[in-house]
């Protein structure tokens, strides 16, 4: 995939003002009507069912059917909430998707900066042919080698175990592969042949110059990995099968197919409750992860 | 270590005394090896091993016997599986196509260098993306109800009839490629988006010196400059659309696992989920993850012949 945007370097944000200056300023003083038209239908559109999900998690189930629709935020999001509680340990499930996806983030960052500082740092033989394997295993569809996967961890003994979702998270190759970017960018050979005259031994140098260079692109890895740890759903559903180990979004899952819940409002409030924290840390951060997928496209 | 006596070397390896250099040559496979070794033992190793399993009979907690190629003749004979082929086909068609051109789009207009609150309209187009896909999958299947969704409600408000969007073949397929599209879309046009501004503003002067307009410009300059960027999204949105999976799950609620009543909407991921996990059938389950790997990978090669063909017109 190396080549397939090699475009311009990573300078993604900068040239924005190059573009402004070659739009000739008499004539496009002002963004046209059809700018913001597709502007607000996109806006709409995205936002949309997600105040949906607010209106319907918020109201009884009878407003529910009302036509036309309730359009307006109810009252009755804590009487849902407490059935959610009522039909899964919802702050367990909680609980394991934050240790699940807290790990993997840190887990993901720390063993992809150790192998992107090897790549793009440590000559060794074989060096090039390997990050030629990582970049090709990007897009291999490991999904489809569940089976083995679950004979494999019930060998372990990990099934029902959330060591099962943790362990194989660990390690990406986008991760690998975007951290010795993120080495090759921002830490110049110089500082680590001074390092390295002044004696220190890799390690040191790993520890106190590359780790320390790329905090910026390092935490903009641990919030993917968190995010998509948070959302895994195929492979949680398969390797855990009793409601303690659920992460929240097996259930959900769980809430949805049970039978005697198939009041939308209840299932509405369980997705409040799992979307909440992840919309308070893109509110956070957002701008941090929409810079991520921008400069990520242009590396991969 | 006394650095007046050591030499840099080339490789930036400080190196005079040998034991010095045979640690540098190791030390870099310690760092990699976690990689490889996690990646091997659950990525790699498991993706070569189901092709073993799909030539068993194999039940989890049942005999294994080895039938050879048997798995393969009855998955070719069964409906089942050239239904769910057929429905993650066109299911792919649906929420790709209009997904990608929906993303130039969008992309052509963030890109107007005068908007103002540029970040809250890239986070607002973004916001899709980082919800989950059973959030997704619960509110669209309410979204597209047959009695009380909001989308038959709008249908009816403008005189059209209600759909059983759940019972056809096509509306349920529609329902389901949206919940796709309204995932990616955003995420596309932000790639779009970033590709499009690291192209040379020269090139639009020329453009315009030749009298060309915005949106002349927009065909003749920004779509093939956009040529790999097309390639790219247009595989990962092939390689991941071909292996839905929660959507069509969520849209069919209880009885998720068939993809509805019929099968009208059930996946190739859906049926090997069914088929591994509900059936406990392992062997036949691999074979049709096998069968779905060799289809992504000729999808993904006519995929790179047909969009650099596309692109290049």
């Amino acid at each position: 995939m190396t080549n397939l945007i090699a475009t311009s370097p990573p300078t993604a944000l900068a040239p924005v003002p190059a573009r402004a200056r070659r739009r000739r300023p008499a004539k496009h003083h002002r963004v046209g009507w059809f700018t913001y038209v597709v502007l607000g239908a996109t806006t709409f559109l995205s936002l949309f069912p997600i105040y949906w999900m607010f209106v319907i998690a918020s109201n009884d189930t009878s407003a529910i059917n009302n036509v036309p629709p309730v359009l307006i935020p109810g009252s009755n999001f804590m009487a849902n909430a407490r059935q959610v509680f009522d039909a899964v340990p919802f702050w367990r499930n909680l609980g394991n998707s934050l240790v699940v996806a807290g790990t993997i983030a840190v887990g993901q960052v720390f063993f992809s900066a150790l192998a992107g500082f090897a790549f793009a740092k440590l000559r060794f033989p074989g060096r090039n042919a390997l990050l030629v394997l990582v970049v090709g295993t990007m897009t291999v569809p490991l999904q489809l080698a569940v089976i083995p996967q679950f004979i494999l961890i019930t060998h372990i003994g990990w099934v029902n175990d959330l060591r099962a979702l943790i362990v194989p998270g660990l390690v990406t190759a986008f991760g690998v592969f975007w951290m010795r970017q993120a080495v090759d960018n921002s830490l110049p050979d110089e500082l680590i042949d001074a390092a390295r005259i002044d004696g220190a031994r890799t390690s040191r140098v790993f520890w106190s110059i590359a780790l320390p260079s790329i905090r910026p692109a390092a935490s903009v890895l641990g919030l993917f990995a968190f995010m998509g740890a948070w959302n895994d759903f195929f492979w949680p559903l398969i390797v855990l099968n009793s409601p303690e180990t659920f992460t929240v979004q097996v259930a959900l899952r769980q809430l949805q197919s049970q039978a005697y819940v198939t009041d939308y409002g209840v299932q509405m409030a369980g997705i409040v409750l799992a979307t909440v924290p992840l919309l308070l840390i893109f509110l956070l951060l957002g701008r941090q992860i929409v810079g991520g997928i921008m400069d990520g496209a242009l590396k991969s | 270590m006394p650095s007046d006596t050591s030499t840099v070397t080339l490789n930036g390896v400080v190196g005079s005394p040998r034991r010095r250099r045979r640690r540098a040559s190791l030390t870099p496979y310690l760092y990699i090896a976690p990689f490889f070794l996690v990646f091997g033992v659950f990525g790699l190793f498991p993706l070569l091993y189901t092709a073993f399993i799909s030539l068993w009979d194999w039940n989890p907690i049942g005999d294994k016997t080895f039938i050879g190629f048997q798995n393969y003749t009855e998955l070719f004979a069964d409906p089942r599986f050239w239904n769910a082929a057929g429905n993650t086909l066109s299911i792919w068609a649906i929420s790709t196509i209009p997904q990608l051109i929906a993303a130039i789009v969008m992309a052509a207009v963030l890109n107007n260098a005068l908007l103002r609150a540029k970040t809250a309209f890239r986070m607002a187009v973004l916001v899709p993306n980082i919800t989950s896909v059973v959030a997704i999958g619960v509110i669209f299947t309410q979204l597209f109800g047959r009695d009380y969704g909001m989308i038959n409600w709008l249908l009816q408000s403008v005189g059209l009839d209600r759909i059983d969007w759940q019972a056809g073949r096509l509306s349920s397929q529609i329902a389901v490629s949206m919940m796709v599209m309204w995932r990616w879309t955003g995420y596309n046009a932000l790639i779009y988006l970033a590709a499009m501004q690291s192209i040379p503003s020269s090139l639009y002067e020329a453009a315009a010196i030749d009298g060309a307009n915005k949106v002349r410009q927009f065909l003749s300059v920004t779509i093939p400059q956009l040529r790999p960027t097309i390639i790219f999204t247009a595989i990962i949105s092939t390689i991941g659309g071909l292996q839905v999976f929660a959507e069509p799950l969520l849209f069919g609620g209880q009885g998720g696992t068939t993809g509805g009543a019929s099968r009208q909407f059930q996946t190739l991921a859906l049926f090997l989920y069914e088929q591994g996990f509900r059936n406990f059938k392992f062997g036949y389950g691999s074979a049709i993850a096998w069968a779905l790997f060799v289809i992504i990978a000729i999808a993904t090669v006519v995929n790179l012949k047909l969009s650099s063909r596309i692109a290049s017109e």
